[in-house]
């Protein structure tokens, strides 16, 4: 330890916030709490059974695409997202220059094209829903689409650009956050499987490590969609948080000569141009629990998907396949806040805003544990919004004979 | 006065739904795909009032697991499993028995679709599917066709309910041809429920003013801009057509009808 940093450790501990913080899963939300915590002088450890970013963070895409996958339902959920679009540009800022590396932001915004006067009804049906909760989207015709992005098929029927929607490489973000972590005076432990959580007196007092205990003043759960099944958690707190499986695949362009620029949704399909000539597809959302198989028809959709608005990709050679989970809470919002154990918090239940919301779970989680006034935009995203029991089986069984 | 509320069948107590010998209250039967989240899907399906909720068990998990849509469902409602995504006789049966050995139920919602840019049923494999099915214990509610003739082949097959299509799967265009499904109300020997097509509250009242026993719909309510109000007004819609069906309409005349008396006026 610097003596900075035993200095900001003494500083903590004066204003009563715990000296000692232990989180469970080195994911984007795990990595930046623990490195928000740790600027703020506090000894931080980070456990994660695999390596870090091995879960959700390196499976997803990074789009940062609060507009356009906005919709009906789940109004709520835009002021956080908005909120993580509007950080990113100075968190992206901060943390390059912490870590000393790129995290392949890119801000050339997000296409969404409709293929057929049906999707052209469904994306008119769902912009005219986001335009009216404020979000800027321009309208376009097929013919101004294919202008932004010439490699697209004749034949779009129309088209949505949203000028603020970008994207971030993530598996860059998870080795950045790792860095600017372990540069702040966090311990990362990579390959530590938690085995336990440990309580005392009401309140949260570490993590059992097989057969060694790490005491900790708090915890932080931020297991993605595994953070249900840490042992020995008290059943008040297990976050209504699941698995939801999604395929992916990634193609191999020229990096000289991309064929697609921007962000770019289609009928069953997005796709993510990166600088290094990858080109994301994905992504299939299954309800199949921890089922990590890829399947024929989840590669052959998305494939088909894609082919129908850029069929250059024909020619393109597969670079890789994957499958991850999605943690995904019970109405799709993260799950921000204290525990109802002491001293426990949770950071789980991202679904697939966990890299848009990285900025903001890690100021949100770190404002809260340091016992700093809370972000106004969390109000209604802590763990005790599903508290209040849902409809009981005896209403349903009773309307039956 | 909600319309939920409104009397029902003449006097004799509560208008139940039967479906091969059990009774159900409410006549609008929910899907389970497309919502935005599971809590606006728990919150639109109570909304619906809906007792049977049908899920498409080739498209998740059978094992079951904490949160997982099998484990929120199945706590609150009695689950009629569908065949979706099948396309072969001997996709259904394997999926029907797979249904029953994880859900625990006979009852299935028999779909075997022909053509994938329509959806349209496969007459020919139902028919024998049902049959099938049928002996092999299961309560089958065939997904079919607007076509009598065919609707009555499935009840000889031994289906416990016909579900015709009001319309293309989740093209909200309501009830096509109001015609055929009158007349396979008026014909079939088993209940027939309404499948498919319904785009908004009026469609599921026509439906039930035909007299269909029960109406079936997923992406109206949950594509709708806001799902659980819509849920609500299907609910509505499902019992105000039931109602009217039961308090039986006016016949249609081609001139007008004063509704003042014009006997015993002064004067005359």
């Amino acid at each position: 330890m610097t003596p900075i940093q035993a200095k900001r450790r003494v500083q903590a501990k004066r204003r009563d916030g715990p000296a000692r913080v232990a989180i469970v899963g080195a994911g984007v939300s795990g990595l930046g709490i623990g490195w928000r915590l740790a600027q703020a002088g506090v000894g931080v450890d980070v456990f994660e059974r695999d390596r870090a970013g091995s879960g959700a963070s390196d499976a997803a895409a990074g789009m940062l695409a609060a507009g356009v996958e906005c919709e009906p339902g789940e109004e709520a959920l835009l002021a956080l997202t908005l909120l993580g679009r509007q950080l990113w540009p100075a968190f992206r800022d901060e943390l390059e220059a912490a870590s000393g590396l790129s995290v392949g932001y890119r801000d050339e915004g997000t296409l969404v094209v409709a293929t057929t006067q049906d999707d052209a009804r469904r994306l008119r049906f769902l912009t005219e829903f986001q335009q009216g909760l404020g979000l800027a989207l321009d309208w376009l015709t097929g013919s101004e689409a294919r202008r932004l992005e010439p490699h697209l098929k004749p034949g779009i029927a129309a088209a949505v650009f949203s000028a603020a929607d970008h994207q971030v490489d993530n598996r860059l973000l998870v080795q950045a956050l790792k860095l600017a972590f372990t540069r702040a005076g966090g311990r990362l432990h990579e390959g530590r499987a938690v085995t336990g959580l440990l309580a005392q007196g009401g309140r949260a007092r570490g993590l059992q490590l097989g057969g060694e205990s790490h005491e900790a003043d708090a915890v932080v759960l931020a297991a993605g969609a595994w953070s249900r099944l840490l042992p020995g958690l008290p059943e008040a707190d297990q976050p209504p948080v699941r698995p939801v499986k999604g395929q992916m695949l990634a193609l191999a362009m020229d990096p000289a000569r991309p064929l697609l620029e921007r962000v770019l949704w289609a009928p069953g399909v997005y796709l993510v141009p990166r600088r290094d000539g990858r080109l994301l597809i994905g992504a299939t959302v299954e309800e199949q629990g921890f089922d990590g198989s890829l399947t024929a028809g989840g590669l052959y959709a998305l494939l088909e998907a894609t082919r129908r608005v850029l069929p250059a990709i024909e020619d393109l050679a597969v670079a890789e396949t994957w499958v991850g989970f999605r943690p995904t809470s019970r109405d799709d919002a993260p799950i921000l806040g204290p525990g109802r154990l002491a001293g426990l918090w949770h950071a789980t239940g991202h679904h697939r805003n966990g890299i848009l919301l990285a900025p903001v779970t890690a100021a949100a989680l770190s404002d809260a544990i340091l016992g700093r006034p809370a972000m106004p935009a969390l109000a209604g995203f802590g763990p005790e919004r599903f508290a209040a029991p849902a409809r009981p089986l005896e209403a349903a069984a009773g309307a039956r004979p | 006065m909600s319309v939920t509320s409104m009397p029902t069948a003449s006097g004799s107590g509560e208008d139940a739904l039967h479906i091969a010998g059990e009774a159900f209250r409410s006549r609008l039967i929910a899907g389970s795909s497309l919502y935005p989240n599971q809590q606006v899907m728990l919150d639109a399906i109570a909304a619906s009032g809906a007792e049977l909720v049908t899920v498409s068990i080739r498209r998740m998990s059978l094992e079951g697991y904490e949160e997982g849509p099998l484990d929120l469902l199945g706590e609150r409602y009695r689950l009629l499993p569908n065949t979706a995504g099948c396309e072969t006789l001997r996709d259904a049966l394997l999926t029907a028995e797979l249904a029953r050995e994880s859900l625990e139920t006979n009852w299935l919602k028999l779909e075997l679709i022909g053509d994938r840019e329509t959806l349209y049923p496969d007459v020919l494999q139902l028919v024998e599917a049902t049959e099938t099915l049928v002996k092999e214990g299961f309560v089958v509610l065939p997904y079919c066709n607007d076509d009598p003739v065919a609707c009555l082949r499935l009840a000889d097959a031994g289906a416990a309910a016909v579900m015709p299509l009001g319309s293309p799967i989740g093209s909200g265009m309501g009830l096509c041809n109001p015609y055929n499904i009158e007349i396979v109300c008026r014909q079939s020997p088993v209940p027939v429920i309404l499948d498919a097509g319904i785009g908004t509250a009026s469609d599921a009242a026509r439906a039930m003013e035909l007299g269909c026993a029960a109406v079936m719909l997923n992406t109206a309510i949950a594509k709708a801009r806001d799902p659980v109000v819509m849920a609500g007004a299907m609910r509505d819609a499902v019992a105000a057509g039931r109602a009217a069906r039961l308090a039986g309409r006016i016949p249609r005349l081609d001139h007008a009808e004063a509704s003042s008396p014009r006997l015993g006026l002064i004067g005359s």
